[in-house]
């Protein structure tokens, strides 16, 4: 899982986020009236991207496939809104340790709880936590309902008198995001290759050797989906920042379900996939949706198509092209998951 | 709350507990033997809901809709089986879950293509489309008693065909070890495809005979279907008495949540799973 990617994997991720950090240049060209509409997609899908690699956390890294991810994604974005004063700009400085601290405790709670459980259950329980929050929200007076609530000013980001950042600046807010996911991106790759990734991984393949060598894979699993549910916040909070309002659909288990979508596409489990996978699937939705007002037919069986066929998505694609498939160490690793007897996990569970 | 009005709720949960035992069982089932987390499962009710809807339209006769809807929706649960969930057997849950999705979202796309995005009702049909008098101001539905009728002898067979049948045994024995059961001659293949088609079939059927009480709308799948996880979490996985006392429960805590404290009825069934999970979590009945 951790082995190191071949060099075109860096190179071609390096390419790509410099074509999207310059699009300042080069967008008008191309897009030429559009180009305020094209930037503010760009800066949602790299929200996205950032929600999406946290959840790789949960699914690729440690194994535990979460049907409830946009709990925290929606905890982000209403920590934002109502926590911003009515009329005048929060400051990010507190904001974001704030976002961070309910995040953190919100997903310890769902944590201890849904920990306990594996396989399906796991699958099931994260699902209707997610739900519980969701009719919790769109119920509550507090938080605006189904019509969920506005934010009106963006977060001052001031040292003293002076501005920083004025994120209320699409392209300024544009730059900031990127920069959150690069932060994001460094981070999730140093914590993977650390001892706790290491952990992580070993929990991943084998839980009960883990636990047989004496680790407590439980805290470890519940650190993780803690610091998973933090990264999905911050992006919660950046996309309530990018629309201007919190809606309980950001909560909802469709959202759930689509950052799953992202992460199939662009591949588990390897960090750099969920960013392709999250620009993908907004690149499709926005083709589709340009095609038939029916596009969630088109949505669909893309994603049926790409389980069926492309089990490891774009980052697979890229790791191990069809081309020389049998000389990369992922095709063996491939062979040899298909020798393990398939039900091996089930029980487990059992 | 009176006793005749607490008697009418006790009825309404128990005749909601009682259909949504209909569904989860299948969802139940499809788990516990096949391995299998579909997520389609509340789309395929609502698919019976409309498949009624329609063909009482055009038929002009609930039961002969009835009766032409069941093998529509047994031969939809054939063809997914074998279309989609043939390849998935061997493979992680995250694909199962991502495939069913792409399937509700083609499901629920489709629904809308055919019959529209409005909302739909249909007329109780008769000889149940009158009331009970119980108290000079309280009826009840016969419909509502017949619909009770109905589930508790499906209950009935589906109990007796996993007690007391051969098939039953299979069954029983491939929720513990499927591996086994394939190794002792039995054909696993088959097997599967029956139970994916039965298991849909019950849904469907409840979207069916409910369909003359509940609003037929686009997405209705969806709502029911994660109450229908509640049931199987709180029950346990692959058990049928879980998922029928798990039903009941939570047939009772929605009914008389939504009446005792309307604030916070829509969470009540969470908060129980959440109680449940810390005391239990493999479910009450695993």
């Amino acid at each position: 899982m951790l082995h190191r990617y071949p060099r075109r994997v860096a190179i071609i991720m390096l390419a790509l986020t410099l074509c999207v950090a310059v699009f300042p240049l080069w967008g008008p060209a191309v897009f030429g009236d559009q180009v305020d509409f094209i930037q503010e997609k760009l800066t949602l899908m790299v929200i996205l991207a950032l929600f999406t690699m946290s959840l790789d956390l949960l699914v690729g890294i440690v194994g535990l496939v979460s049907l409830g991810h946009a709990l925290f994604f929606g905890v982000g974005a209403y920590t934002l809104a109502l926590a911003s004063p009515e009329y005048s700009a929060a400051s990010l400085w507190w904001m974001l340790p704030l976002v961070i601290a309910v995040a953190a405790i919100t997903a310890f709670v769902v944590g201890l709880l849904v920990i306990r459980t594996k396989g399906i259950f796991f699958i099931m329980s994260t699902l209707a936590f997610g739900q519980m929050f969701f009719y919790l929200i769109s119920t509550s007076q507090f938080a605006g309902g189904t019509d969920g609530l506005f934010i009106m000013f963006r977060p001052s980001v001031t040292f003293g008198e002076t501005t920083l950042l004025d994120l209320s600046n699409s392209q300024t807010f544009f730059y900031f995001c990127l920069g959150l996911l690069i932060v994001g991106y460094l981070f999730m790759r140093w914590l993977t290759r650390s001892y706790f990734g290491q952990v992580l991984d070993g929990i991943h393949d084998n839980e009960h050797r883990m636990q047989a060598l004496g680790y407590a894979t439980s805290g470890y699993k519940l650190v993780a989906f803690v610091i998973a549910g933090v990264l999905a916040a911050i992006a919660g909070m950046l996309a309530a920042m990018q629309y201007g309002f919190a809606n309980p659909v950001q909560l909802g288990w469709h959202t759930s379900g689509e950052v799953l979508m992202m992460l199939i596409l662009g591949g588990m489990g390897t960090i750099f996939g969920p960013i392709l996978g999250a620009f993908a699937y907004e690149i499709l939705l926005y083709v589709y949706e340009h095609l038939t007002v029916h596009w969630p037919i088109l949505m669909g069986l893309t994603i049926i198509a790409s389980v069926l066929v492309l089990p490891r998505g774009i980052a697979g694609l890229i790791i191990a092209p069809p081309w020389n498939r049998k000389k990369t160490p992922v095709a063996k690793e491939q062979a040899a998951e298909s020798v393990i007897p398939p039900n091996s996990i089930q029980r487990n569970e059992g | 709350m009176d006793l005749a009005f607490f008697g009418v709720q006790l009825l309404n949960g128990l005749q909601y507990g009682l259909l949504l035992f209909l569904i989860a069982s299948g969802l139940t089932l499809i788990f516990g033997i096949m391995g299998i987390i579909n997520l389609a499962h509340g789309a395929m009710y609502m698919i019976g809901a409309y498949l009624v809807y329609d063909l009482n339209l055009r038929l002009g006769n609930f039961w002969l809709a009835i009766v032409v809807a069941v093998p529509i929706a047994v031969a939809l649960g054939l063809i997914i089986e074998r279309l989609f969930l043939d390849t998935l057997y061997k493979r992680d849950h995250l694909y199962q879950v991502l495939l069913t999705f792409g399937l509700i979202l083609v499901i629920n796309e489709v629904q809308r293509i055919i019959w529209g995005g409005d909302v739909h009702s249909v007329a109780v049909p008769s000889p149940f489309d009158t009331s009970l008098q119980l108290t000079s101001n309280l009826q009840y539905s016969v419909y509502r008693l017949f619909l009770m009728g109905v589930c508790l002898a499906l209950a009935a067979v589906i109990y007796w065909v996993i007690r007391h049948t051969r098939l039953g045994i299979i069954i029983r024995a491939g929720a513990v070890d499927r591996d086994m059961v394939e190794g002792l001659g039995i054909n696993v293949r088959t097997l599967f495809t029956l139970i994916f088609s039965a298991g849909v079939a019950l849904t469907a059927f409840a979207g069916m005979i409910a369909a003359p009480l509940s609003t037929i709308a686009p997405g209705m799948g969806d709502s029911i279907l994660i109450t229908c996880f509640v049931v199987v979490v709180i029950g346990g996985i692959g058990s049928i008495k879980g998922a029928f006392w798990g039903a009941i429960l939570i047939g009772m805590a929605e009914t008389f949540g939504s009446v005792l404290i309307p604030s916070l009825a829509s969470m009540v069934i969470y908060l129980i799973m959440a109680a449940v999970l810390l005391v239990k979590p493999r479910g009450l009945f695993a």
